[in-house]
């Protein structure tokens, strides 16, 4: 039997203490380790992207990733994306486009196209099609995702630069 | 829908990695993207004693052009080919090939050795190393052995990789300003893996083709590379009338697998289609 490992997760800025056995992945970890819930899972397979998060920047499914191999990443999760009170663009397109219904697969949409849109600010409408591609949704019919994300990508490139 | 228990290792050299692949040989399994590995081992369909994480072997991520051509390091992720990786015709190609391959998120982690290692059938980079006459450099304690990738595969996730070797690098051969490419795949949805694709590469001088490569991938327990077709092409010019009739040739020489997904039947004509567009693409 694999003993437990201590390991220190630095997830949205803040650092995480964990005890966890090799075998726990990544999303498990996230979710029942630190408590955050708003990574969900689908298929645990690769297939659905439901667990998508930000390690150093890009989108990657949780599932398919050890907890333990997260030492010393930058893990940003959906719990991260606002900022206080404001909503990401990103959430504000998604709430005022009807990119959601019953939002299971919304926090892996949101991770995914923030990473895909650091990448790339400049992705061509074709491009973020592709990119959304990725995940899978059971509600909306895609189109109000691909146009909320689209929305949001212009409002990003409008923002002065930090 | 949870893995079992494995023990972890992270080496934090090549050597290390060796020396542990060398102790525990098939109690073990290398971790490389884990795009492959980690979804079998959620099914349990895979169950390592041991995993040892190679993701922390800088060493072994790189990508440089030379003279001979193009040196693929094991931990090159899929998403470097996203941009060319080197001018010319087989940067433009990679990159091609490498939006067919399952998803961006999935590009991020996925590597261009763990798929060779893996040994897909329907594996795009299995497809390029196989029609562009790859080598592949197996290391371990006991010394470096070079592969040709005509011995590498062993058929559907079999390869001639011993257990206590690692795949280190692979090396396509170089490809000068006179070649052109084409890549054509059929899957039912975008990211899926291929249900049927082929690969071309001529290079034509003059209009002639003098040198050719075609391979298809998705439709046996390997790729296959199609070296008679190939020899059907040279000397002369691509023109509509024998690509189509290299086409039907594939048509009657490959003997496609059928599954759930789709009939032997099915396939052959889409390898027949395949092999058109991607050598229309290339002659073009
Ligand atoms: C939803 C989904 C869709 C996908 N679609 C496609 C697709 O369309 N086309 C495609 O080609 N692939 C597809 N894949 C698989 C993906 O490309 C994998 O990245 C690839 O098959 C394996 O590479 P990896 O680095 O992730 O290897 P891992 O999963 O880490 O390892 C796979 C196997 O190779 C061994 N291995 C890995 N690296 C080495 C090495 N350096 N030396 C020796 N052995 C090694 C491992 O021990 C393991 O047995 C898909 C995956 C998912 C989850
Ligand atoms: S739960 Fe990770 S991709 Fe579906
Ligand atoms: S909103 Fe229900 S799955 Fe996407």
């Amino acid at each position: 039997m694999a003993s437990k490992r201590d390991v220190n997760l630095t997830i949205n800025g803040a650092s995480h203490a964990v005890s966890i056995e090799p075998r726990r992945t990544l999303a498990d970890v996230l979710r029942d380790d630190c408590g955050l819930t708003g990574t969900h899972l689908g298929c645990e397979h690769g297939v659905c992207g439901a667990c998508t998060v930000l390690v150093d920047g890009r989108p990657v499914r949780s599932c398919l990733m050890f907890g333990v191999q997260a030492e010393g990443k930058t893990i940003r999760t959906v719990e991260g994306l606002a900022d206080g009170d404001t909503l990401h663009p990103l959430q504000q397109a998604f709430w005022e486009n009807h990119g959601l219904q019953c939002g299971f697969c919304t926090p892996g949409f949101l991770m995914l196209a923030a990473g895909a849109l650091e990448e790339n600010p400049e992705m061509s409408d074709n491009e973020i099609k592709d990119v959304l591609s990725s995940n899978l949704c059971r509600c909306t019919g895609y189109q109000n995702i691909v146009k909320a994300v689209r929305i949001a990508a212009r409002e990003l490139r409008a923002r002065p630069r930090a | 829908m949870k893995p079992s228990a494995f023990d972890y290792f992270r080496p934090a050299s090549l050597s290390e990695a060796l020396a542990l692949l060398a102790k525990y040989k098939d109690d073990c399994k290398i971790l490389a993207g884990g795009q492959s590995l980690v979804p079998a081992m959620n099914f349990r369909l895979a169950r390592p004693a041991i995993l040892i994480d190679i993701n922390d072997l800088g060493e072994l991520d790189y990508i440089f052009a030379d003279d001979n051509g193009l040196h693929i390091g094991a931990l090159t992720r899929h998403a470097a080919f996203h941009r060319r990786v080197v001018d010319g015709p087989l940067g433009a190609l990679l990159s091609k090939v490498a939006r067919h391959i399952a998803h961006y998120p999935i590009r991020q982690r996925g590597t261009f050795a763990g798929s060779l290692a893996h040994a897909d059938p329907a594996s795009e980079w299995c497809l390029v190393a196989t029609a562009l006459n790859a080598a592949i450099v197996a290391k371990s304690i006991r010394g470096d052995r070079r592969i040709s990738v005509g011995d590498f595969f062993n058929g559907t996730f079999a390869t001639d990789l011993a257990a206590d070797e690692l795949l280190a690098e692979i090396h396509l051969p170089a490809m000068g300003p006179g070649w052109r490419t084409g890549f054509f795949e059929f899957s039912r949805r975008a990211g899926d893996f291929a249900l049927g694709m082929a690969l071309a590469a001529l290079r034509i001088e003059d209009g002639i083709v003098r040198e050719a490569r075609l391979g298809v991938g998705g439709v046996a327990d390997r790729a296959i590379r199609l070296e008679s077709l190939e020899d059907g092409l040279v000397g002369h010019a691509a023109s509509p009338e024998l690509i189509d009739s290299i086409a039907r040739e594939a048509w009657a020489l490959v003997t496609p697998v059928g599954d759930i997904h789709a009939s032997p039947e099915y396939r052959r004509d889409l390898i027949a289609t395949a092999v058109r567009r991607a050598l229309t693409e290339a002659a073009a």
